[in-house]
């Protein structure tokens, strides 16, 4: 589904990816995890182009994205991104922070859209919130929203860039149960994230990636129970 | 008491038609004046935030030349060289004093219009185009609405600056608030009552123009809920479609 061949990405003269080559399937969960500044989100932020990428090429279904020939638009209506910081739209209400995208890029008609939008939020369990503007809510409520808004494009692939880093720990459960609900129904999703909890027990796939590169990969088994690499070891011997 | 005695504001009411169409006059310049410098203002100042060097150059040079030069002299300008080297004539008082305030209000406003777009969330832009939204699109529905809500105090302070600028245009002659009052001085040798009258008039419209911005400004403040909903909870139990 995706296929990413020596991917390099450079802000000014300091290289964040140093060559990335990755294949991730569908309906795969894969779980980024690595220290700061390892280049995580980076490499997320390539897979829908809000980072240029330097050199190389990522492929998605069979389409190279960073191709001046690629309508980016319609690469990103097929993947969702959740960011760390929800970035929901202040000035609209739940509702419309939902419909906006089906609205005028799926072109979908209002009915619909609203339809829509209301079985997403039963789905992340907000429906009473539709109403509601993002400031009434709170961090869990919000970034449960910025899911329903991305899943509204109905996207193949979901991206979620650290989705419980800025959450007060009694709310990050109910966004991962959410993020659980999806996997199990079969999302393609990468998923950049502290929670090594979550990569155990919900990724097929686990990259640990340190200064650019992905210095380990394999099932969650695998690289938590047996790490081979000595910086997967001390990463791991850090936060666990 | 010599001195309240002999002020003579019947002088002033003699020539009212005067000072009330100088006052239209100058509400007529300051609003389209105005109107043109927020919506000329509103494609410079996106244009200065352009990657495209030939869209980003001319914008950046258009404002340093309006804001860099005398608003005095670009009604001169306008008025006896720019226009009748194009039309190969006058075009009187109002059309060229309304364009020399509208290009010189574009300006300043272009620089508010920059920042308060700079002053939104990056994380914003990045939501919007996440969904598949083209950039246009994305700086209509999701930028644009935040970022005028910071430029009201600011565009507030344009449109009151804008207001007592026009009175410059009095140099060419047009027939504003303050070429009344000067009417009046030549007509009378006085100086006083007029240019109090003047004064006063133009503090009453100042005073009008900044209850009316703080008003917006309040409705737009602090909150995106709308007023009416605002002291409601949030308890919707059926689930609608």
């Amino acid at each position: 589904m995706i296929k990413i061949n020596s991917l390099y990405k450079s802000f000014g003269n300091l290289e964040v990816l140093k060559g990335i080559d990755c294949e991730i399937n569908e309906k795969e969960v894969v779980c980024v995890i690595g220290p700061s500044g390892s280049g995580k989100s980076t490499f997320l932020r390539c897979i829908n182009l809000l980072e240029e990428v330097t050199d190389g090429s990522i492929y998605i279904d069979g389409v190279k994205i960073n191709d001046t020939k690629t309508n980016i638009n319609e690469i990103r209506k097929e993947v969702g991104m959740v960011f760390q910081q929800f970035n929901l739209f202040p000035h609209m209400n739940v509702l419309n922070n939902i419909t906006i995208a089906p609205k005028r890029i799926r072109k979908m008609h209002e009915v619909e859209a609203v339809d829509l939008a209301y079985q997403l939020l039963e789905k992340v369990g907000l429906q009473d919130k539709a109403e509601a503007y993002p400031e009434q809510l709170s961090g869990g409520q919000m970034q449960r929203v910025a899911i329903a808004r991305a899943l509204a494009m109905r996207p193949k692939i979901m991206l979620f860039d650290e989705p419980t880093s800025a959450l007060d720990p009694e709310m990050v459960k109910e966004v991962l149960d959410v993020m659980k609900q999806l996997a199990v129904e079969g999302m393609t999703m990468v998923v950049v994230t502290h929670e090594m909890g979550f990569a155990r027990e919900m990724g097929d796939r686990v990259l640990f990636m340190d200064e650019g590169v992905i210095m380990e990969e394999g099932t969650p088994s695998e690289v938590f129970g047996q790490p081979k690499n000595s910086r997967t070891q001390d990463f791991l011997s850090k936060v666990l | 008491m010599d001195f309240l005695e002999s002020i003579r504001f019947d002088m002033i009411w003699n020539y009212k038609e005067l000072f009330i169409r100088g006052l239209w006059v100058t509400l007529g310049l300051t609003a389209v004046g105005y109107i043109g410098g927020v919506i000329l203002g509103l494609f410079l100042g996106i244009g200065k935030l352009s990657k495209i060097k030939w869209i980003y150059y001319p914008c950046k040079y258009y404002v340093d030349f309006f804001r860099g030069t005398p608003l005095l002299v670009q009604i001169l300008l306008i008025h006896l060289a720019v226009i009748p080297s194009i039309f190969g004539h006058s075009l009187g008082y109002f059309v060229s004093g309304a364009t020399a305030l509208m290009l010189n209000c574009a300006a300043y406003n272009a620089e508010i219009i920059r920042a308060g777009i700079q002053s939104i969330e990056k994380g914003q832009m990045e939501a919007a185009r996440s969904l598949g939204m083209p950039k246009r699109e994305a700086m209509k529905q999701i930028i644009l609405p935040q970022a005028f809500r910071r430029m009201i105090p600011p565009l507030g302070n344009e449109l009151i600056a804008l207001l007592k600028d026009s009175s410059l245009v009095t140099v060419i002659a047009a027939n504003d608030l303050l070429y009344a009052s000067q009417v009046v001085a030549g007509a009378y040798q006085r100086f006083y009552e007029p240019y109090v009258t003047v004064a006063i008039l133009y503090l009453l419209l100042t005073w009008v123009c900044t209850r009316v911005i703080a008003y917006v400004e309040k409705r737009y403040s602090n909150s995106y809920i709308p007023r009416r909903r605002r002291t409601f909870s949030f308890s919707r139990s059926s689930v609608g479609g």
